[in-house]
């Protein structure tokens, strides 16, 4: 088993000691109640809840989503590249100015298209 | 390096207290902190100077009743808080405090931190998402794409570092600043590089970034109190409350050890004089790490909150084209040189 492994299981193993301990004394010393009132969502003293939470939201943050994974996967493209960069030499710079220009051209893209004006 | 049980046993415990007690005295640094600023004198009941606050915070947390609402999406409701402990918790196994006193230094280490950052990202959206409430789910909207937008700059400028030093291992970075602050990678002279001008660019948007990816002030537009009550923590009591506040302050942490360790030369100290005893030693980094959490919390009660929009726009219309071209202006010097 690697180290890591082994470190991040027994972080693992901690917190589901240490949680449902920490749940168990709420349960012992905690108060219990309830009510109609204390289970319905909070909405600032609002007597009854109107609509659902999952409403529709503005479609700007899909779009942000996806532009996201482009930049994300592109930016761990780059990780290899940057660790190896001295052998690659001049060849391997070439090629991520191209690379980058080709992302920043669609970033332009992006914000000329009014991707990122918010009214 | 092997590890017996025992030691991965130690590690994982020493972890999990320095987290736990930077959780607990970092808020009641933050509540004296705005006390300070904002001239009164903050927590002063509990003990000398409310030093006893934080430990009686923690006892009436827990034993608060754990409040679940109808309606929840019970799973996902108690998964979050545990989403958001435990990455930053894990980031804690390869962060380098000296030389010797690193759990394991892992050979991708910056790209493991990053990794788990993304999953307390996550937490943000489950936890929005399972609390079947307005003010959560519009939180969470924000926060997810806060942190999802600030991760990118932070993810490039990163790798300018990376060129300079050759390895994405954190306790090779730090090591290769060691002796003298004039070696540190914030003024951007490296042998390999000569003279970088761009580095105190570089650290500017990773403190950005720590600062917006931390979900903090100016940049909590998650959990601005004034808009939406509490943000995705709104329908969380007691315990479930308590886990999302230590591992934003761990994740406070963890930002401040990263930019010590990327610009500020982890655990060299500033000057290296050969008799003095603390040459190189962990009291360095705490000393670094907590002047820079220091920094935070001044920023937090210094300035006003930005709008959703403005923060957006700051990350993808400036941050990343800046950062994007600065990655490029550092491979070149580093051909040129």
């Amino acid at each position: 088993m690697s180290v890591e492994l082994l470190l991040s299981a027994f972080i693992f193993i901690f917190l589901c000691f240490a949680i449902p301990t920490v749940m168990l004394m709420m349960v012992v010393f905690g108060p219990r109640s309830g009510g109609k009132a204390k289970n319905e969502p909070y909405e600032s003293g609002i007597k009854h809840v109107v609509g659902m939470a999952d409403q529709k939201f503005s479609v700007k943050f899909y779009l942000l989503a996806i532009l996201f994974l482009i930049f994300d996967i592109e930016a761990v493209f780059m990780y290899p590249w940057a660790v190896s960069l001295r052998e690659l030499g001049v060849f391997g710079f070439l090629e991520m100015v191209v690379f980058i220009l080709l992302l920043l051209t669609g970033l332009i893209y992006i914000i000329k298209k009014g991707v990122l004006n918010w009214r | 390096m092997s590890l017996t049980l025992l030691n991965a046993a130690v590690a994982v415990f020493i972890a999990i207290c320095f987290v736990g007690l930077n959780a607990a005295y970092l808020v009641w640094c933050e509540r004296k902190g705005a006390g300070f600023y904002q001239r009164r004198p903050g927590p002063m009941e509990n003990g000398p100077w409310g030093l006893l606050q934080p430990p009686i915070d923690g006892v009436k947390l827990m034993t608060k009743q754990l409040l679940i609402p109808g309606g929840v999406d019970k799973a996902i409701f108690m998964v979050a808080p545990v989403l958001a402990m435990f990455p930053a918790l894990i980031s804690f196994v390869t962060i380098p405090f000296s030389k010797n006193i690193v759990a394991h230094p892992i050979n991708v280490g910056v790209l493991m931190i990053f990794a788990f950052a993304a999953l307390g990202g996550m937490s943000l959206l489950v936890a929005g998402w399972g609390s079947r409430n307005k003010y959560a789910m519009i939180s969470s909207v924000r926060a997810v794409s806060q942190t999802v937008a600030y991760e990118i700059p932070m993810l490039i400028t990163t790798i300018t570092i990376v060129l300079v030093s050759g390895s994405l291992n954190l306790s090779e970075i730090a090591a290769s600043q060691l002796g003298g602050f004039w070696k540190w990678n914030i003024w951007g002279f490296q042998e390999a590089v000569g003279y970088n001008i761009l580095m105190p660019i570089s650290f500017l948007i990773i403190f950005v970034c720590a600062v917006a990816e931390t979900n903090r002030a100016p940049f909590d537009l998650g959990e601005a109190e004034s808009e939406l009550v509490a943000g995705f923590h709104t329908e969380y009591s007691s315990m479930g409350f308590g886990l999302f506040f230590m591992g934003e302050y761990a994740n406070i942490v963890i930002g401040a050890c990263l930019v010590t360790i990327l610009f500020l030369g982890g655990w060299s100290s500033p000057v290296p004089l050969g008799f003095f005893p603390f040459t190189d030693h962990v009291g360095w980094f705490l000393l670094k790490i907590y002047m820079i959490i220091f920094v935070f919390i001044w920023i937090r009660w210094t300035f006003p909150r930005t709008t959703i929009y403005g923060l957006l726009n700051l990350s993808w219309k400036y941050l990343i084209p800046i950062s994007l071209f600065n990655l490029l202006l550092t491979a070149a010097l580093l051909k040129v040189f």
